[in-house]
């Protein structure tokens, strides 16, 4: 009966003793996530199915992130729908425009434990995973059915153990570990599969850090990335969530593929234009910058504000460069104002902003012109992704981002 | 279903299929005059009803915005094939009745412009050379959703899931 962690997490949603990898079971939801943006469409299925009420209104979470405060009448239209839908269906779990990008807020606010299934409108929900939650990306059709049903249909994934071992260097962090992972098994290197980080690096690592490799591990077409819960979990959930959770570890014996890393020579990691899976070391690359971009839910944590703030301090933002920070939610927010992190920013020249995904998706604030370069510390380079397609866009660390900025082109880390 | 072929490359993402600026957007009209722009900025307007896409690897990687295929769904594209697809897209993309045909080899065999005929119950692609191509037919799960029109219809005729 050896499974592997999915399989045991879509087993016990399913109400089966045994799952494996191929079969389609029809899972039990515990949460269910849509946003500002994937939200309307969501509500459009869930209006065609004709169900009055959703399944449960407590399992629901709806944050605004993408385009807060909205930036046109259309986004502004969109709000309002939400807020609609939210009142009519009594959703407990709303957050307006003040919280924060969602992958950030739902597991600050409680609403991730281990050994359950989350669906969320929005590819990165897989960041879920870092808590060792069966977390994954659907589409607005398949969350209507949610909201109707609390069901949905999946194919059991099969499983790439990543196994990371190897202490990191002083100017490198999780980001580079997995844009290295990325680089190295390619855009599609683990399409429909689970992917697990484990391996001594990942016991070390914190939440935050556990987060910046599951919320990628879409970017090599990952169903779920995830890291097995223990009490560093435990810890980061306590004040959190006061309700019962079991997590669930792959059996030795279970059917996996492995894939090991060693980091301990790990250098700062690019990924450039215009594929995340087109990874050199930044070392490698010299190349002047119009706009840096610290946030998102990849690397927009109280984690990276410092790593940013340690090298900024004092320091300025190049000449016909600029800087953008924003914290991905207000919980980040309000630490850097305590920490002195903003006034360190805005010192530097850094423009802050309220939290929320900024030019991340190119839908909001910050967008790049035509031969303009952005480098950020989001999860997408592709083409057109933060505003024109005649732009690049260029992914690195928090710390590569900071360096980087005072320089005004990409830069290594001291 | 028979139809001309658009072809695109390797790892077609949602960002160039459907820009984020235009994700405001919730119906197919609006959100099928922006399909392709991050490629081609009138891929709306050449291509017409019926017009089958040709992909590499990987197509529709990136987001989980369903607003992508319903943007081809809008031009009235009657199906995708590709090399492989990324997971989210596959699912949307059944779930709102566009056809996708994972077909390895495909993009080397078949030129743009030229006609092509897919047959989806025996899983058979006839190119204009007169080649038959196989493919691997849909799950009969997905199979029946498609058959359903989408997800949505296939819940209504499934009441007790
Ligand atoms: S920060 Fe970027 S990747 Fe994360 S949810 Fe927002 S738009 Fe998506």
């Amino acid at each position: 009966m050896s499974m592997t962690m999915s399989e045991k997490i879509l087993a016990r949603a399913s109400g089966k003793d045994k799952v494996e990898a191929g079969e389609i079971v029809m899972a039990n939801i515990n949460i269910a996530m849509v946003h500002d943006l994937t939200g309307p469409l969501a509500v459009k299925g869930f209006k065609e199915i004709g169900t009055e009420k959703v399944w449960d209104k407590e399992k629901i979470v709806v944050p605004f992130d993408h385009q807060v405060p909205a930036d046109s009448i259309d986004s502004a239209n969109n709000h309002i729908l939400m807020r609609k839908f939210v009142k009519e269906q009594n959703i407990t779990n709303f957050y307006d425009v003040n919280q924060g990008v969602c992958h950030q807020v739902l597991p600050e606010l409680g609403h991730v434990r281990p050994g359950e299934v989350i669906v969320g409108a929005d590819s990165h929900t897989c960041t879920y995973g870092a808590l060792g939650t069966f977390a994954t990306g659907i589409g607005s059709t398949d969350m209507a059915m949610v909201f109707a049903t609390g069901k949905l249909w999946f194919k059991v994934p099969e499983t790439i153990r990543y196994e990371i071992n190897g202490d990191l260097k002083e100017n490198t962090s999780a980001k580079d570990v997995i844009l290295n992972i990325i680089g190295t098994v390619g855009a599609d290197g683990s399409t429909y599969k689970a992917c697990e980080f484990v391996g001594q690096t990942i016991s070390d690592f914190d939440m935050s850090d556990r987060m910046v490799l599951s919320n990628m591990a879409i970017e090599m077409g990952g169903k779920v990335g995830l890291c097995e819960a223990d009490k560093k979990t435990d810890e980061y959930l306590k004040g959190r969530t006061d309700k019962p959770y079991k997590g669930f570890i792959s059996d030795k014996d279970a059917n996996y593929e492995t894939i090991e890393f060693d980091v301990s020579d790990l250098e700062p990691q690019l990924a450039c234009p215009h594929n995340v899976d087109n990874v050199k070391p930044v070392s490698e690359v010299s190349k002047p910058v119009d706009q840096v971009f610290l946030g998102s839910c990849t690397n927009g944590r109280i984690e990276d504000m410092r790593d940013a703030a340690k090298i900024l301090k004092g320091n300025k933002v190049a000449d016909g460069t600029r800087m953008l920070v924003i914290p991905a939610s207000k919980e980040v927010y309000s630490k850097c104002l305590d920490e002195g992190l903003i006034k360190i920013f805005v010192d530097a020249g850094a423009l802050v902003t309220n939290p929320c995904c900024g030019p991340c998706l190119g839908g909001h604030v910050g967008l790049i012109g035509p031969d303009e370069v952005s480098l950020s510390t989001s999860n997408r380079n592709f083409k057109g992704r933060q505003g024109s397609p005649e732009g690049e866009v260029y992914l690195s660390s928090a710390k590569v981002a900071a360096a980087s900025a005072i320089k005004g082109e990409i830069s290594l880390p001291e | 279903m028979e139809g001309k072929v658009w072809k695109f490359g390797n790892d077609i993402d949602t960002d160039v299929i459907l820009p984020g600026r235009y994700l405001i957007y919730n119906d197919e009209e609006n959100l099928s005059k922006h399909c392709m722009e991050g490629l081609d900025e009138d891929f709306d307007k050449k291509a017409q009803k019926g017009d089958i896409i040709v992909g590499g690897t990987n197509f529709g990687c990136g987001s989980s915005r369903e607003h992508a295929p319903m943007a081809i769904k809008g031009l009235g594209i009657s199906a995708v094939v590709a090399e492989s697809f990324a997971r989210i897209f596959y699912r949307n993309a059944c779930n709102i009745g566009v056809p996708l045909v994972e077909a390895p080899g495909i993009s080397k065999k078949v030129s743009e412009g030229e006609k092509i005929n897919i047959d989806l119950e025996k899983g058979i692609i006839k190119i204009a050379s007169g080649e038959e191509i196989e493919f691997k037919k849909l799950p009969p799960f997905m199979l029946n959703i498609l058959n359903n029109g989408g997800l949505i219809p296939w819940i209504k005729n499934n009441p007790d899931l």
